[in-house]
This record gives C-alpha cells, structure tokens and sequence, in this order.
C-alpha cells in the first residue's frame, strides 16, 4: 500500500459516486416543483372551495378522472420530451383512434376485441411513421407533428364521412358488449369498497331513480386504474432501466449519446410510439366510457399533454424530466381546471387564471432548478 | 429576479380578486347551465345573456359552463362535474344523448333537478328524468309554419333542405307539409352546402314546377343563395318565403319583402324559463305540467326593429 499508489475506480476519491446529501438529493429531484405545486393547490382549493362539494366523494371522483385523463397522455408525452421531441399530433391521434374503433368495431362489424387491436396497430405504426421521419430528415418534430395533427385530423373527419355520412358513430356500448378487451378499458373496480364507503356514511347514496340506495360512485373508473398503471411503468423504464438511460441519453446529447453505443433513432421512434399508445388508450377509455366516438374528440390535448409535463418540471430542450412530475403535472392541472367552477370563478376567465398558474408553476419550476443545480 | 416574483404574485392575487368580484352572488338557489356549445359559438351569448338577467330576476345564482372545445365527452365531464357542487339545479342540452344521458341520469338520480333545454326531445327528456323539455320542437315548428302558410293561401311549396343528413331537422319540412295540409312528396329538395349550387337547384326546380307558390328554407345557409335564385329569376316578392332561423341576409329580406317570415326558436327563453320554473318549483312547488316550446316565434317586417336592435344579445 504505498501513498503513490492510483485510486482504484470506485474508491473512495471517485467523484462519479461521491455521496451526496440526502436533502439535497432530494432537492433536484425534478419533481420538486410538481410536489410543491400540488400541495400550494390543495391548500389553495381547500380554502376557497372547501366545503363546495369538491371534496366530497364526486368531487374528488370529477378532478380525479380529469387528472388522470391529462396523466395518461402526459405519461407518453414526458418520454418523448426525454428523448428530445415533441409530439403534436397526440390530440388528432385521440378523435382518429376512437372513430377508428367505431369504424371497424360498429359500421364494419368486426369484432370489438379485434377492432380495438387493428386500431392500436394502426396507431403504433403512424407513431413510428412520426419517429422515423423525425430522424430520417432531421426536421423538428414540431413541423413533422404539426403535419400529422392535420392529417389525422382531415382522416378522422373524412372516413366516417364518406362510409356513413356522419361524424358521429355511437351504438359502440352494444357492440363491445361482453367483450373481454373492451371491458379492460370500461369498468368500474371495487364496487363492494364504495358500498361499504356509502354505508359507513363516507359516500353519498342515490336518492331516487331506479338506482336509489347505491352509492354516487359505482367503482374505481379504469381511466384511473390505466393512468396510475402506465404512470408507474413508465416511471420505472425511465429510471431503474438501461432503456430508460438511453433516453435521457438521446436526449440530452444525441451525439454523444450515439459515440457511446446508444441507439438515438430507435429509442426516439420507439418514444413516438409510445406517446401514440398512450393516446390510443385515451381514446379506448373515451369510446367505451361514453359510447360513440366523435371526429372532433381531442382537440388541444396535445397542448394539454405537454403543459402537464412542464408543470412536472420536464426540460423542453430534453434530457431532463420525470414520469412522475409529469404525474404531478397532471393533477395539478386537472385539480386546478376542475377547482375553479367549485371555486366559483366565472368560466371565461378561468383561462386567464390558468395560464398565470401554469406562467408561476414553470417560471418556479426553472428557477428552483437553477439555484439548486448551479446552472446558469 | 426577486421583483418579478413579487409582480408575478401580485398579478395572480389580483387576478384572484378580480374573479371573485365577477361571480354572480344572490341569495338562495343556485343553477348551472351546461352547453354544448364551444367558445366560438356566438349564438349562445343570447343564452348567457338570458341567463344572466332571470338569476337577476328571481334572486337567484347562476353559472353557466361549457366545453372550450365543444368536445361533448368533456361535456359529460361538466355535467358531473355540476352535480357534484350540489346546485338546486341544472338545465342542459342533449346534444348527444348516448355521451350524455348517464351523467344527467345520475344528477337527476343524486336529488338535482335536471331541465333539457335547445338539443333533444321531449321524449328523450323524459327517459333522463328531466323535469321537462324547453325548446323548439322541429316538427312543430314546421306545422305551425305549414298553417301559417295555408292561411296566406300557399297550396303548393318547395322545402330547400342543406342538411339533409339530419333527419331532425328535416322534420320541418314534413311538418310544414302537414301544416299545408299537403304531400311532401317530391317537394324537398337535397340542396347540399355550397350557395352556389343550391341557387341552381332551386332555380332548377321552380322552371319544373312552375306551380310553386310557397318556399320553405332550413336556415342562412340554404336561405341566402334562395334569395338570389329568386331575384334572378325575378320572382323576389311574388313568392311566398318563410325561412327558419336568423341572419343578416334573412333580415333584410323580411325588411326589403321578399321573406314573409322568420323562425325564430327564441334562445332567450330556452335559458329563461328553465330558471324561472326551477324557482318558483323550488320555492313554491309549482310546475307547468308539460314541456315548454321555446319556438317557433315569427319574425315578420313588423317586429323587426326590435329584432335589429336587440339582435345578438337577447335575440
């Protein structure tokens, strides 16, 4: 053992595993700003609209689907945005992927298990499409989304259009009747759980009509099941995977990214088909919740999506972000959307308040980050 | 850096202050209004403003929402959304009853008094559990005009129908027949959307059938291009003209004589009377015992000054 000696890698001097505090740690998390922001909106609604029914069982069931309706999509938009693209057309991929469900499943009468798959291949392949002209050309994945949320769009309104002269198709609750795949994306779980809730006083029961005496709530929607399912999947392939390396990697650095060995162009395709899964699932849930499906669905979710995830404290320069600040993001938004009519706000400056939280939450966000990190 | 936080919240607690400032306060009840309609629609501020004025009136609180997008899934979502803030009542449309009738059906279940107003029908109003229906009904509305028409001494008539695809709106025509006392028959006519087309088809069909002394148009968009087929075939005037609906051309063509009327379903009462009748049942426990027809209110070269005057804002 002389002084001289090199330290090994991995000893005690090696800075890339230098031990850090705990505190601090924790501090440049990116979903800081997601935890802050959640707990500043709860106390904020629980002042102004405490006692206006927001916190009773539909309350919370309304602001709980809106969120997890925003996360299901945010969760797809967050990697992408990892990875350092964009996806716009996510919006028109909801409305293409419901009639699409409704073409195949209802006015051409195949199965719905079967139209549900075709749909999800349809668009998986139109993200890949997205990712693979992405890469291929160099062009921003702005402009390339751009062009298919107009495409998609023009598509979802012409098919049902041309077929069946309308742009509405409903009858899709009788057709998925039954259906095994349909029922993943439609049904209510646990309902003995809210029948014991409404019995021990926690839930308010029906007080007429032919379900009087049942509980408000009749289950746990899917919509929720879903969001916190591909919430947590997500969060684990970006974190504790090789995968999830590659995409911080690709988009971080795509250069350098690639001089390391990391597949830039399939991890990013494979990030525009996910944002398309995600919204896919969307539109399942959508179709089979309410029964039809409509050309004009999902018009400004993209934006919804993406402001979810810089809520959640995402970089939109990529390389920096997290599935569960997007998670956060989402509630926060879904929360905020829903609390300001319990709140009493009149509705057409409810946008007006919105936007000056979303302005505040990423303006924090940005600066809280930088006192922590250093970074100018 | 620390004074543009300040600014920053100094502008959200104003913006806080200054929502709170215009949410409309009054005592007792309170009533949401949930429409289809999104932000571009400007039909509806006749029914914001009517709105507004009967909450004035009969002491009472009222909001109205809609989804910014007219997405009707993000419809379904207000209406539950309504419910849960426990108001005395909701009035609504049914735009799209298989999105909609589960979320109303569970209001109306949850102790709300639920009132269908503009979109839907009577019938579809009862099998939610609504208190009743206020709005134009279309067959209806078409008979009226029919015996209207009948009166004038119309025996013959054409039915320019642009949306031929909605079979609810194609039940003027057919009450119109009624009312006449008449066939449709062969009398309408699939006009399609594009003026240019539909002044063909109706210049077509008036050199074919030169019998006939009556002309029915839907709305603005078949009504418009009827104007200038008429005037170019020199008819404007001679013809008897009634149309549905209101719009810049229409009013000028009742003013100028070649329109005879106007149909007007009269949005100010579709918002109106759902908050009138809610009240006084809540407060008194009284109900009309049937549904209340918003429309058809005639718009003829008398009333039109006030049409002109009020128009957009309770007209």
């Amino acid at each position: 053992m002389s002084e001289t000696e090199p330290l090994a890698a991995g000893g005690p001097g090696d800075e890339r595993i230098k031990e850090q505090g705990g505190f601090r740690k924790w501090l440049i998390r990116p979903e800081l700003g997601g935890i802050v922001g959640v707990i500043a909106v709860f106390a904020f609604f629980g002042i102004l609209a405490g006692d206006s029914g927001m916190f009773n069982a539909q309350g919370i069931m309304n602001w709980s689907q809106i969120s997890a309706q925003f996360m299901i999509i945010a969760v797809g938009a967050c990697m992408l945005m990892v990875a350092g693209e964009f996806d716009l057309s996510v919006g028109s991929m909801i409305g293409f992927a419901g009639i699409s469900i409704a073409m195949f499943g209802v006015v051409w009468g195949l199965p719905m298990w079967l139209a549900i798959i075709i749909t999800f291949a349809i668009c998986l392949t139109i993200g890949a499409i997205n990712g693979i002209i992405v890469v291929r050309t160099g062009l921003p994945s702005f402009i390339v989304t751009l062009a298919f949320l107009f495409i998609l769009r023009g598509f979802t309104i012409f098919v049902p259009q041309t077929v069946e002269s309308r742009t509405i198709i409903g009858g899709i609750e009788d057709a998925a009747e039954g259906d095994w795949l349909a029922a993943i994306f439609n049904t209510d779980l646990a309902g003995w759980f809210f029948v014991w809730l409404a019995d021990i006083g926690l839930v308010d029961t029906f007080t007429r009509g032919t379900r009087e005496g049942e509980p408000v709530i009749s289950g746990l929607p899917m919509l929720i099941v879903w969001a916190i399912v591909l919430v947590i999947v997500g969060h684990i392939v970006l974190t504790r995977t090789k995968f999830g390396n590659w995409i911080f990697a690709a988009g971080g650095d795509a250069q350098a990214a690639r001089y390391v060995g990391v597949p830039v162009d399939r991890v990013k395709i494979s990030m525009f088909m996910t944002t398309a899964f995600c919204a896919t699932v969307f539109a399942c849930v959508q179709v089979f919740e309410f029964g039809s499906a409509a050309a004009d669905r999902g018009i400004l979710k993209e934006f919804e999506a993406i402001i979810a995830v810089v809520i959640g404290g995402a970089l939109l320069t990529g390389g920096y972000g997290s599935v569960m600040g997007a998670a956060l993001g989402a509630l926060i938004f879904g929360v905020v959307q829903q609390g300001l009519f319990f709140a009493d706000v009149e509705s057409s400056l409810f946008r007006v308040f919105l936007g000056i939280i979303l302005l505040f939450a990423v303006v924090l966000n940005t600066y809280i980050r930088r006192i922590i990190t250093g970074e100018r | 850096m620390n004074a543009f936080f300040k600014t920053m919240a100094v502008t959200a607690v104003s913006a806080v202050a200054l929502m709170g400032a215009t949410a409309v306060h009054a005592e007792g009840e309170r009533y949401v209004l949930v429409s289809h309609a999104p932000d571009s629609d400007s039909w509806w501020n006749t029914i914001r403003n009517a709105l507004a004025l009967a909450g004035e009136q009969m002491d009472v609180e009222v909001e109205y929402r809609n989804p910014p997008t007219g997405d009707i899934a993000d419809m379904a979502r207000l209406i539950e959304q309504a419910a849960a803030s426990g108001p005395d009542g909701i009035i609504t449309t049914l735009a799209d009853p298989t999105v909609l009738s589960d979320s109303i059906q569970a209001a109306v279940d949850a102790g709300i008094d639920v009132i269908i107003m503009n979109s839907g029908t009577p019938e579809q109003a009862r099998e939610v559990g609504a208190l009743m229906y206020v709005g134009q009904p279309e067959y209806d509305a078409g008979f009226a005009a029919g015996q209207r028409a009948s009166g004038d001494g119309v025996t013959n008539f054409l039915c320019v129908n642009h949306v031929i695809s909605n079979p609810v709106v194609a039940e003027r025509c057919q009450g119109f027949a009624d009312g006449l006392g008449v066939e449709l028959g062969e009398s309408m006519i699939d006009a399609g959307q594009d003026p240019q087309e539909i002044q063909n088809r109706v210049m077509a069909y008036l050199n074919a059938n030169p019998e006939t002394d009556g002309i029915l148009a839907l709305g603005p968009t078949s009504a418009d291009p009827t104007i200038l087929a008429l005037e170019e075939l020199g008819l404007a005037g001679d013809i008897y003209f009634g149309t549905f609906d209101l719009g810049e051309n229409i009013v000028n063509g009742i003013r100028d004589g070649v329109i005879e009327w106007g149909i007007d379903q009269q949005p100010f009462l579709q918002a109106y009377l759902p908050v009138v009748v809610m009240t006084n049942y809540h407060r008194y426990g009284v109900l009309p015992g049937n549904n209340i027809n918003s429309g058809p209110g005639f718009i003829t070269a008398d009333g039109l000054e006030l049409v002109e005057a009020l128009a957009g804002e309770y007209r």
